[in-house]
């Protein structure tokens, strides 16, 4: 007995893209399963944005294969357009048109497709069909942009920040039309700086900086990668001499310890063991807490723990 | 066909946006025959008028201007010197007539008012005084149409919106789909670029019809202005002209990034041919050593050629000349267009 791979969706060897003296994408190897959604997470400046557009053919790499689908874009590129589905990061889609009148746009491109009525259900935007489009919210655009990379029917569907400064209902909202989508049986390419979104949405996440992918694996495998399940954080009080971060580190069940001004942050493999220690070892100096919060490991503390430094600034 | 699909959405797109943005409709429609109306006014052919001149204050200034008011056509009134200069310099008045002996006119010879007021008031106080005619003369009066100021106008105008339609409908909608990021939306889908620029094309050659009916009409029924011309001869010479402007657009927008960028290109394109085309007035005014270069630009062949075939009903292959020429500016633009397009 044997096991058939499914053929990858996406397969892309050392890709690279420099803009004038910037590197944007340095030397990228990925492979996307069919059927899977794979996540490209990382601070804005990773490299996400043009990875994702080469990936689309609209952007030239310097160097490196891609192949999707079993195709490549210098000889395939008409029968590949008719297979991929993409929503750009802000297109900004003619103001005056009605919402219907857009997909109907788009679907007149493709030789076949899903019907304008069934996509306009797919992303609620059913009771819109007749609003122009600067009437939309940022929600309803953004949903309207994903009907238009769905009407016609592809195998893989590209979406680069699809929730960037939506509200969270409007952000829960897509990632339920992400989901509909993946039940059929589509693969999805999403770029995202919410760890959240990537955690909730994507099968397998590489995570990105600098134009590299720095980890990749499922959301559960990286997070476990840390070593450590719970993260704690605590800040203290002015007054008497801070632990040092020797005798953090040496208590029970701390794996790592990183100090960033007054706040600390240990992550902890048992969070039981871990407390009381650290409490007691405060008591100890006599040192006040004003802080203390803990929280499950996220793809966050990962970024955090490769890189030092935050997925976002805020 | 579905293979019509693609272009006849796009197309009917890009109508729908036009016609859904109500300064669009005024530029399009409203401007020109705004235009055609008040010049038509400014410059209407009046009834000979009345010439106002200004009689000096002092010995002798009452009867001589009692003389002139005795003619239909002159009306002198006594003046203070100073309040009569500065009518003179104001323009008030054409002419200042200073009595004494031997009587003095005062007045600009570079004006024509005035040289015409000089003659007019001379000979009304020539003929006060017993002046007689050495031999008997008769008037006849013409006036032609097609030979008046808006007749003349109307096809410079017609020319003009041609050139304001087809620059900026080409350039301004191009540039903002760049801008927006939906015409690299648009490459990302099997959309080809053939229909994407073919769907502007329809789309202005759709507008183009109400367009030009509209401004001929208005000038037809308005003004009594002669359409002598075949309409298929004027409809040939106008979808011309408008193919070769919707280039020149394209040409203006193939690499602009930005609404500021290209409206400055396409005035510093359009402006010269305001000016210099023979729109408002005859670019025969300008000197010689200009005429090469004016009679070579676009917007002069394109109102060469609406002239003689709307006033004189010229046949197309009189004005093969300005046509072609037309359609050479037309036809460098587009591939020049295409060649250094920025689609992404």
């Amino acid at each position: 007995m044997h096991t058939l791979m499914p053929a990858p969706a996406i397969r892309c060897a050392n890709l690279q893209k420099r803009y004038k003296d910037v590197v944007a994408v340095a030397g990228l190897d990925l492979e996307v399963h069919a059927g899977e959604c794979f996540g490209l997470l990382g601070p804005n400046g990773a490299g996400k944005t043009t990875t994702v557009e080469m990936l689309e053919g609209l952007v030239v790499p310097d160097g490196g294969e891609i192949e999707l689908l079993g195709m490549r874009w210098a000889e395939h590129e008409r029968a590949l357009r008719e297979r991929l589905g993409v929503a750009l990061q802000e297109t900004k889609l003619a103001d005056r048109l009605k919402v219907s009148e857009v997909i109907r746009l788009f679907h007149s491109f493709y030789p076949s497709g899903r019907s304008v009525e069934e996509v306009l259900e797919v992303v609620e935007l059913g009771e819109k069909r007749d609003a122009w489009v600067e009437k939309l919210s940022g929600g309803q655009r953004q949903r309207l942009a994903i009907a238009c990379a769905l009407v016609g029917d592809p195998d893989i569907l590209f979406l680069d920040e699809p929730t960037t400064g939506l509200d969270p209902q409007s952000r829960h909202q897509l990632w339920g039309v992400v989901a509909a989508f993946k039940r059929r049986g589509g693969t999805v390419v999403l770029t995202t700086h919410y760890m959240e979104e990537a955690e909730r949405l994507c099968d397998r996440v590489a995570v990105m900086d600098h134009g590299k992918v720095i980890a990749l694996g499922t959301p559960r495998e990286l997070i476990a990668s840390l070593g450590a399940e719970e993260v704690v954080e605590f800040a203290l009080g002015d007054g008497a001499a801070p632990p040092s971060e020797a005798a953090l580190a040496a208590l029970p069940g701390v794996t790592a310890v990183r100090r960033d001004g007054p706040r600390y942050m240990l992550t902890v493999s048992e969070l039981h063991r871990s407390v009381p220690g650290l409490l007691a070892e405060l008591q100890r100096g006599g040192v006040e807490l004003t802080a203390l919060v803990t929280h499950h490991a996220t793809l966050e503390d990962l970024f955090l723990s490769l890189t030092g430094r935050h997925l976002r600034d805020e | 066909m579905a293979y019509w699909r693609p272009l006849w959405q796009l197309t009917l797109s890009r109508f729908r946006e036009q016609l859904r943005q109500p300064e669009v409709l005024f530029w399009v429609f409203a401007f020109p025959l705004l235009l055609a109306v008040a010049l038509g006014l400014a410059f209407r052919n009046r009834p000979p008028e009345v010439v106002h001149v200004a009689v000096e204050a002092g010995p002798g200034a009452d009867s001589v201007a009692a003389l002139l008011n005795g003619a239909r056509s002159v009306r002198a009134a006594v003046e203070a010197p100073a309040q009569a200069a500065e009518g003179l310099r104001k323009g008030g008045v054409a002419l200042v007539v200073v009595a004494g002996d031997p009587v003095v006119y005062r007045y600009d010879s570079t004006r024509s008012e005035s040289r015409l007021a000089r003659l007019v008031t001379d000979d009304a106080l020539q003929r006060a005084l017993g002046r007689h005619d050495a031999r008997a003369v008769a008037d006849q009066k013409v006036m032609e149409k097609g030979s008046r100021y808006i007749d003349f106008l109307i096809p410079g105008l017609l020319g003009l919106n041609l050139m304001g339609t087809g620059m900026w409908g080409m350039g301004y909608a191009v540039v903002d789909a760049r801008k927006r990021k939906l015409m690299k939306r648009l490459m990302a889908s099997p959309m080809r670029r053939s229909e994407y620029l073919a769907s502007f094309i329809a789309a202005r050659l759709v507008l183009l019809g109400p367009e030009v009916a509209l401004l001929l009409g208005f000038g037809m029924l308005a003004f009594g202005v002669p359409f002598r011309g075949s309409a298929v001869t004027v409809a040939i010479v106008v979808v011309i002209g408008a193919m070769c402007f919707a280039g020149l657009g394209l040409l203006t927008a193939s690499r602009a990034r930005t609404i500021e960028m290209v409206s400055g290109l396409m005035n510093l394109i359009m402006m010269p041919m305001w000016i210099l085309s023979g729109v408002f007035f005859s670019s025969a005014n300008f000197p010689t050593v200009m005429q090469p270069l004016i009679r070579v630009l676009p917007l002069t062949a394109l109102n060469d050629a609406l002239r003689a075939v709307i006033l004189d009903g010229a046949s197309l292959g009189a004005v093969a000349v300005p046509v072609v020429l037309v359609a050479a500016w037309g036809a460098v633009s587009f591939a020049v267009a295409l060649k250094i397009f920025r689609w992404l």
